[in-house]
Formats: C-alpha cells, structure tokens, sequence
C-alpha cells in the first residue's frame, strides 16, 4: 500500500521575499487516513498543501508520496496521484461550462472520449451536480462551485485528496452536504482548515502548525480538546467542545 | 455604479437566452456564422443610395429571430443602446449632400437623405442579425464553430477564458468601486489618482488570481494546449440552411424584389 | 471609436479584416514558439481585466466629462505586442457579440485601429525607444503618456479613413479628421496616464512581469515593420480600390476600353463570361459604385450601351431609388415580418406541443 503513502521529511521552504514559511516539517501519512492540518493565518498550511499537490517544491528536505520523490522531474506522476482542490473555487473552473471543467483532467491524461465521458459524468453523480453539467461556472452558488470543483479533482481518479479550506464560505447546509460527502470518500485525505469542527467531524488525526514547524500531531480528539496546545497556536476548541453557554456544561 | 449593474445583467440575460433549446440552437455554429457574414456582406454590397432593394433581406434577421425564439424587446432595446453613433455619424448625410433625388407628390427629398435612411436600415438589419446570431447560438458555440473554420485556437481560448473571468473581475471591481465611493467625498477619490491606484491594485491581484489558475491547470496536467473531445458535425439539416440561405441571399441580390413588386403594385412598369 | 457595420463597404470591412486576421495569425504563429504554460490564463485574465476596467469611468480633471481605458497598450506592455493583439481582439470580439459594440464586419476594422496600431506600432516604435533597456518610473510614464497619444491618434485616423474609403457616410475627409483628433487627443493623454499608473504598479510590485514581456527583443524593429508593411498594403489596396472604383465606372471596363480604344463595350454575352459580367454589373461589393440603369433584368440585354455612363458623369443620383421601389420595399418588410412572426408562432407552439 505504500502508492497512498505520503511522507514530508524535514520539509523547509523559503518565499522569494525571504519569509519562511516551512522551518523542518516532518510527518507520515498511510493509506486511508483522514487528516486535518489546523494552524493560525501565516503558519504554513497552504504551502505545506502546495508541496503535497505537487505545485510547490521544497527548498530542502524531501517529500514523498507513494514511492516517487518529489522533483521537478516527477511533478506530473505526483499531480496524477495527488489531486487538490484550492481555496476559492473560481480558481479551478476556468472552462466554459461545468462538464468542461470535469473533463479537463481526464483529456489532459490522454483517456479516450468515452472514458472521459464517463468519468464526468460519474465524478458529477458522486458529488450531486450532474444537473448543473451544461452551466457555465458564473452561474452556480458557491456550494455548487464547490461540489464541482471537488468533481474536476474526482475525474483523475487520485488516491489522495489534498483540500485548502473546503468549507470556507459555504452556507450552513451546503457546507454539511459537503461534510457528509467527504465522509463517504475512501481516499487519503489532507484537508488544511480553520474550521475546527469540521475537523472533528471528518478527520481521526490532526497536525497542529505554527510558524512553519509542526506544534503538535495526534488524535483529533484529543489535540482539540487541549487548550494547552490550541492557545500558543492561534486556535480555540471547537464550538461542538466549548461549554455551553447557558449551562456551562 | 447602476451602469455596470445593468451592463452585466444584460450580459446575464444574453447567456440565458443563447443556452436555451430552440431550432436556431440546434443548427451548426458554423453555418450560422458563415451566412450571418454572407448576410452582411449583402447587406453592405448595395450603393449607398439604395434604398428599397435592402428592404427585403429584412427576412434573415427576422427568421433568425423567430426561430431562436429572441425576444423582440430584448432586440429593439439593444439596437436603441447601439444606435447613437450610427445615427449622429450618418446625420452629416443629410446635411452634405442636398441634391434632390426623390420627388413624392410635392415633396422633394434629397439624396443626403435617402444615403441616411441606408445607413439607418443597414444598421437595423447588421446589427439584428448579429443578435439573433450570438442569442441563438452563445459565445461558447460561436468559439467552438469559429476554431473548426480555422481560426488559431490561441485567439478562441483566449475569448473564452475572458468571457469566464469577465464576471469575477467584474464583481472584484465592482466590489473595490463601491469601497472607493463609500470612502470619497463628492468628487474627490473620484479622479484619476484614486482610479490609477484601484486600478493598480485590482490588477495585482488578476496577476495573483492568474497565478493561482496557472497551478490549478497544472495540478490536472495541462501542458499550454486546451484540448476538447466535442467535434462538431454537420447534419442535413445545417447543410440546408446553409445553401438555402445562401441561395436566398443570391437571388436576393441578383433580383431586385422590391422593385418588381413595387412596380406591380403602382402599376409602372419599366 | 468602435466602428458600425453601417458605416464601412464590404471592400474595406474585407480588407481591414485581412490586415487584422494577419497580424492575429502571425502572432498566434510568434507565440506558438514560446511554450509558457502560463500564458493562457494570463492573457485570459487580463482581458477580463481590461474589459472590467473599461467600464470603470473617471472624471477627466477640468472637462467634468468622462473617459475610460482602451487598453491595447497597456496589454503590449504587460504581455508582448503578439499576445497583447489577441487579448485586444478578444475583448472586441467580445463586445461585438455582447454588446453589438462594433459589427461583426467592422471587427476587422476595429482590431487594426485599436489593436494592430497600438500593439505593434505604437508599442515598438514608441513606447520601447522611449522606455530603454532600464525602465525607471519616470521614464514609464512619459513612455506611456506619449505611445498612448500616438496610439489613439492612428487609431482616430484609421476610423476616419475607413469611413471615408467606405463612402457611405457623407462626412469629408478633413472636416472629419480635424474633428477626431483633437478628441482623441485628450483621450489619449488619460489613457496614457492611466496606463502609465497600472504599468509603474506592476513594475514596482512585480517588475518580473514587465520583463518577460520582450520575447521578440532581436526583433523588435522588424515586428514594428512587419505590421507598418501589412497596414500600408491594407490603405493601398483600399485605397486603390475605392478610388479605381468612385472615378472610374468599372475598372475593368474603363481599362478594356482604353486598351481596345473603342468606347462602346462589347457586351459579355456567353457562359461563364456573360453570367460572371453580369454578376458584376449587378453587385457593388466596390464603394461608391452605383448602377446607373435600372435592375430591371429585363432591360439589361435590351440597352448595352446604357452600362457605360458618360464618362465624368458615370453617376446618375436618381438610379438608385424609385417610388415604386420604396413601395415595393414597403411590401417586402411587411412580408418579411409576417413570415417571422408566423414562424415564431410555430417554433413555440411545437416547443409546447
């Protein structure tokens, strides 16, 4: 099983400007597991994400997934494998119309128009947009934007799902729908996200962020619960564990 | 700021109105630019003083029309937005050219006139059919039908990703217009030192959101070719339209209809 | 200064769309070369950017009127005059489909005065000399400001030309000209300095940008030449055409009669010859040109001698409309509404049926 496997080993990386953004991140991750990666703004999650997915090199240290250590040289076998899907989904439907957009990967992998025809229209299905397929992409809801760009990604076929902020700007019961269908999904996932409870609800394990290094990784269950932890890092329980309010139980 | 509002809520009803399903839709966009072209051509072939032979080729945009279902309003509407510089441009016509040409009963009217009443329909009738044309067929097709009668794929790709990206820099600045008016008193904030810096930073951050773009086209393995599975194919159908309407449009040319029907119909014959 | 369908004759639509689609080939064919990825969803943002930031208005200081951006140049400065025509040309495909901001005809037109112009004459010839090899941000602006004024003055004086060369509106030459480009002059200036503005950010943010954008550098003179060479052969061969056509009542016919030395034509009578002659006679895809006997296909065979009007005087101003005409006119629009709306009564009713 070690295709699924993802492993960074004392990832650094430098912006041009100088900032460090990654200061030695190492962590292991198998196959199937389900992890959040939590941190204050400006700890590091988005360019941890963009080193996973393949968009980012490091500046030392390695990372790996599966058996391919990523170079510039095996940047596409790492961007079949590792599919992301970015912060604002405008960002990711460039194509005229939704089922454009979902085709894009699979023409790209040179797949024969029936093959892709079907992934579309199954990646479509399994997000529950197959309605909105001849819609060009200005015209759908920022749930529906989601849910579409979640399909572009399950078009290739990854084994490892990479996700900057999912549930940001989503209404209360989009982002619930989309909760539910990461929830069915079999693939590793990586999700960076502020959304705390969302963490609770999807992820077994949790890798706290701050300043670039890693302050913490273990259960989900038990790092949300650790104010020690939380507090240095920028963060706070999650609302589902904070006490209630008129009962302070 | 109620400008750009209504200007892109009519781009919004145009997208609609060209993703419906009507007989027009359903007809190669191929061939449907090919005779609006021809259609134009004809329309501008005519000396400038002539008047009656136009009046017949009034049947394209109007089947045009009716086949794509376009609203008539929406087309009316449009062509008054569009008219001004038609209409003051051509106004110098009447005002230059004062050699009377047509005598109705007692009334004398000058070949300055009859020129501007050309413009004026062949305006009418170019501007009609570009309508009828883009609501029946949508720019996503017109792009598509474009690229497979040869046009470079650099120029089609770019008209549609502009198109896409259109209403998200619309809305950015929209957004950063609306900041700015908030914070302006009357006219100040309003000049051009305020507009070159929104302008700057709204284009920082297309040159960011590009970027961003870039990766997420790479992430699904583009390599600076779009490709596409959908070939269009010409049926019976497209390949009627096209020599009808180009028959039509010949004969059309070749005979002038409205004199004969005029002549019959005032009894002169020539 | 989008051009109208109504205003340009087939002759000079059809030869301005050459000189734009060439120049749009030709630099499809430059970029081709360079392989960067990136570029496409760069060119396809900016132009959204240009065409957003075209409906932004500003207040032009001490006129209380209104201007916006054009935009060529500052897409030759930001992508490379190649890529910088093809955004160009799509915002104003756009806009003609959109907006019918500019005919579909007229796009060719268009393409050249606000694309060809600046991207790769005004750009080249201008803005470069006057930029340098290390652009400071004064140097920038007055760059800008000047390339932009330039622009918009070829610009003004390509609209003022094809009207003009088309002969459909009646507007003189020099009137026309004295009228644009003062105009345009003051448009020119705040389009520089707008353009000025958003090159000077990028430059202090992100100067990498600025720099790719000299892919041609051992050719710069020589893309600058190339589109000079196309536009002069475009005005030539308008020009030509028109004036062959206005002075002369069939050029071909004028010049068989001046080599036969006979003033009588012989009348193209059989197959291809005859059916082409005619074709000729009847169509006026040259401005200008008018019939001066009837259409009547009656009459033609009857009156051969009637096709060569008096020479000085080929054009006979009341040939061109009849009442009777206009009446039968009258009837063909009747006629043709009737048929529209009953056909759209049939294409919705079998929609519902």
């Amino acid at each position: 099983m070690s295709h699924h496997l993802v492993e960074a080993k004392d990832v650094r990386y430098d912006y041009s400007d100088g900032t460090r953004a990654l200061c030695g991140v190492s962590f292991r991750i198998t196959h199937g597991e389900s992890v959040a990666i939590v941190g204050a703004n400006g700890a590091g999650k988005s360019t941890l994400l963009g080193h996973l997915s393949g968009c980012l090199l490091p500046g030392a240290g390695t990372v790996q997934v599966g058996d391919t250590i990523l170079t510039r040289k095996t940047l596409p076998i790492i961007r079949r494998t590792v599919g992301m899907v970015f912060q604002d989904p405008d960002d990711q439907l460039f194509m005229p119309t939704v089922s454009a957009d979902v085709a894009f990967g699979p023409i790209n992998l040179g797949l024969p128009a029936e093959q892709v025809r079907s992934r579309v229209e199954k990646a479509l299905g399994t997000v529950g947009m197959s309605h909105v397929a001849h819609r060009p992409p200005y015209r759908l809801s920022g749930g529906e934007k989601r849910a579409v760009a979640v399909a572009t990604v399950l078009a290739m076929d990854p084994a490892i799902l990479v996700m900057d902020e999912p549930s940001s700007n989503l209404d209360p019961q989009a982002r619930r729908r989309l909760i539910e269908l990461l929830g069915t999904f079999t693939h590793t996932k990586i999700i960076a996200t502020h959304d705390l409870d969302m963490a609770l609800d999807l992820c077994d394990r949790t890798i706290v962020l701050r300043r670039g290094e890693v302050a913490a990784d273990g259960p989900t269950a038990d790092i949300l619960r650790d104010e020690s932890i939380l507090t240095p890092c920028g963060l706070e329980k999650p609302l589902s564990l904070q006490s209630c309010p008129i009962c302070s139980q | 700021m109620a400008d750009i509002d209504s200007t892109m809520a009519e781009i919004g009803w145009l997208d609609r109105l060209s993703s419906r399903d009507t007989p027009l839709h359903r007809i190669d966009p191929r061939v449907k630019l090919l005779t609006t072209l021809a259609f134009i051509v004809v329309v501008l072939s005519y000396g400038k003083y002539q008047l009656a032979p136009l009046m017949p080729l009034a049947i394209y945009p109007a089947v045009l029309i009716a086949l794509g279902d376009v609203p008539l309003k929406f087309v009316v509407r449009k062509l008054l937005i569009v008219s001004p510089f038609a209409i003051f441009v051509g106004l110098f016509n009447p005002l230059l050219d004062r050699q009377t040409m047509l005598t109705i009963g007692s009334l004398e009217i000058s070949g300055g006139w009859v020129s501007y009443a050309s413009i004026l329909i062949r305006f009418v009738l170019t501007v009609s059919a570009t309508l009828a044309l883009v609501a029946g067929t949508g720019i996503h097709n017109v792009c598509r039908g474009m690229e497979q009668l040869g046009v470079p794929s650099v120029f089609t790709v770019q008209v549609l990703m502009l198109y896409r990206y259109l209403f998200v820099l619309v809305n950015e600045g929209v957004g950063m217009s609306r900041a700015r008016a908030l914070r302006s008193v009357g006219n100040r904030g309003m000049g051009l030192r305020a507009c070159g810096a929104m302008l700057g930073s709204l284009v920082l951050r297309t040159l960011d959101r590009a970027q961003r773009v870039h990766t997420a086209m790479c992430c699904r393995g583009f390599d600076g070719h779009v490709r596409t599975i959908e070939t269009l194919r010409l049926g019976v159908r497209d390949v009627a339209f096209l020599t009808g309407w180009l028959g039509v449009l010949a004969m059309l040319r070749a005979f002038d209809l409205a004199g004969l029907l005029g002549a019959a119909a005032t009894g002169a014959g020539r | 200064m989008h051009m109208s369908d109504a205003l340009i004759s087939p002759a000079v639509g059809g030869t301005m769309w050459l000189a734009g689609g060439g120049m749009i080939a030709y630099g499809a064919r430059k970029m081709r070369g360079c392989l960067d990825s990136s570029r496409v969803p760069l060119m396809g943002v900016l132009g959204a950017f240009v065409f957003a930031a075209q409906m932004v208005n500003f207040t032009i200081p001490g006129t209380g009127s209104s201007g916006h951006l054009g935009g060529g140049l500052l897409l030759a400065i930001l992508l490379g005059p190649s890529a910088g025509l093809i955004v160009i040309a799509s915002i104003l495909t756009v806009q003609a489909m959109l907006f019918a901001d500019g005919g579909l005809l007229a796009l060719g037109c268009n393409i050249v005065n606000m694309g060809l112009l600046p991207c790769f004459i005004a750009y080249p010839l201008v803005y470069l000399p006057l930029v340098g090899k290390k652009p400071a941000r004064g140097r920038i602006v007055l760059a800008a400001t000047v390339a932009a004024v330039v622009g918009l003055q070829l610009g003004s004086l390509g609209v003022v030309a094809e009207t003009t060369m088309s002969g459909i509106a009646e507007l003189p030459f020099m009137k026309f000209l004295l009228l644009m480009l003062p105009i345009h002059l003051a448009i020119g200036l705040v389009e520089g300095l707008v353009t000025a503005a958003v090159a000077a950010f990028v430059w202090q943010a992100r100067p990498e940008v600025l720099e790719l954008t000299d892919p041609d550098d051992p050719g710069r003179g020589r893309v600058g030449l190339v589109a000079v060479c196309l536009l002069v052969a475009a005005i030539v061969t308008g020009g030509v055409v028109s004036w062959f056509a206005s002075s002369h009542p069939d050029g071909l016919e004028w010049s068989v009669a001046k080599t036969m030395g006979t003033e009588e034509l012989a009348e193209p009578t059989d197959g291809l010859r005859g059916a082409l002659g005619r074709v000729q006679e009847r169509t006026a895809l040259l401005p200008d040109y008018d019939f001066a006997e009837p259409q009547d296909p009656v009459d033609d065979e009857a009156e051969p001698g009637s096709q060569e009007p008096a020479a000085g005087q080929w054009f006979s101003p009341s040939a061109g409309t009849t009442v009777s005409g206009l009446v039968g006119g009258g009837i063909t629009l009747v006629l043709a509404f009737l048929a529209g709306w009953a056909l759209r009564r049939r294409t919705t009713s079998a929609s519902t049926a």
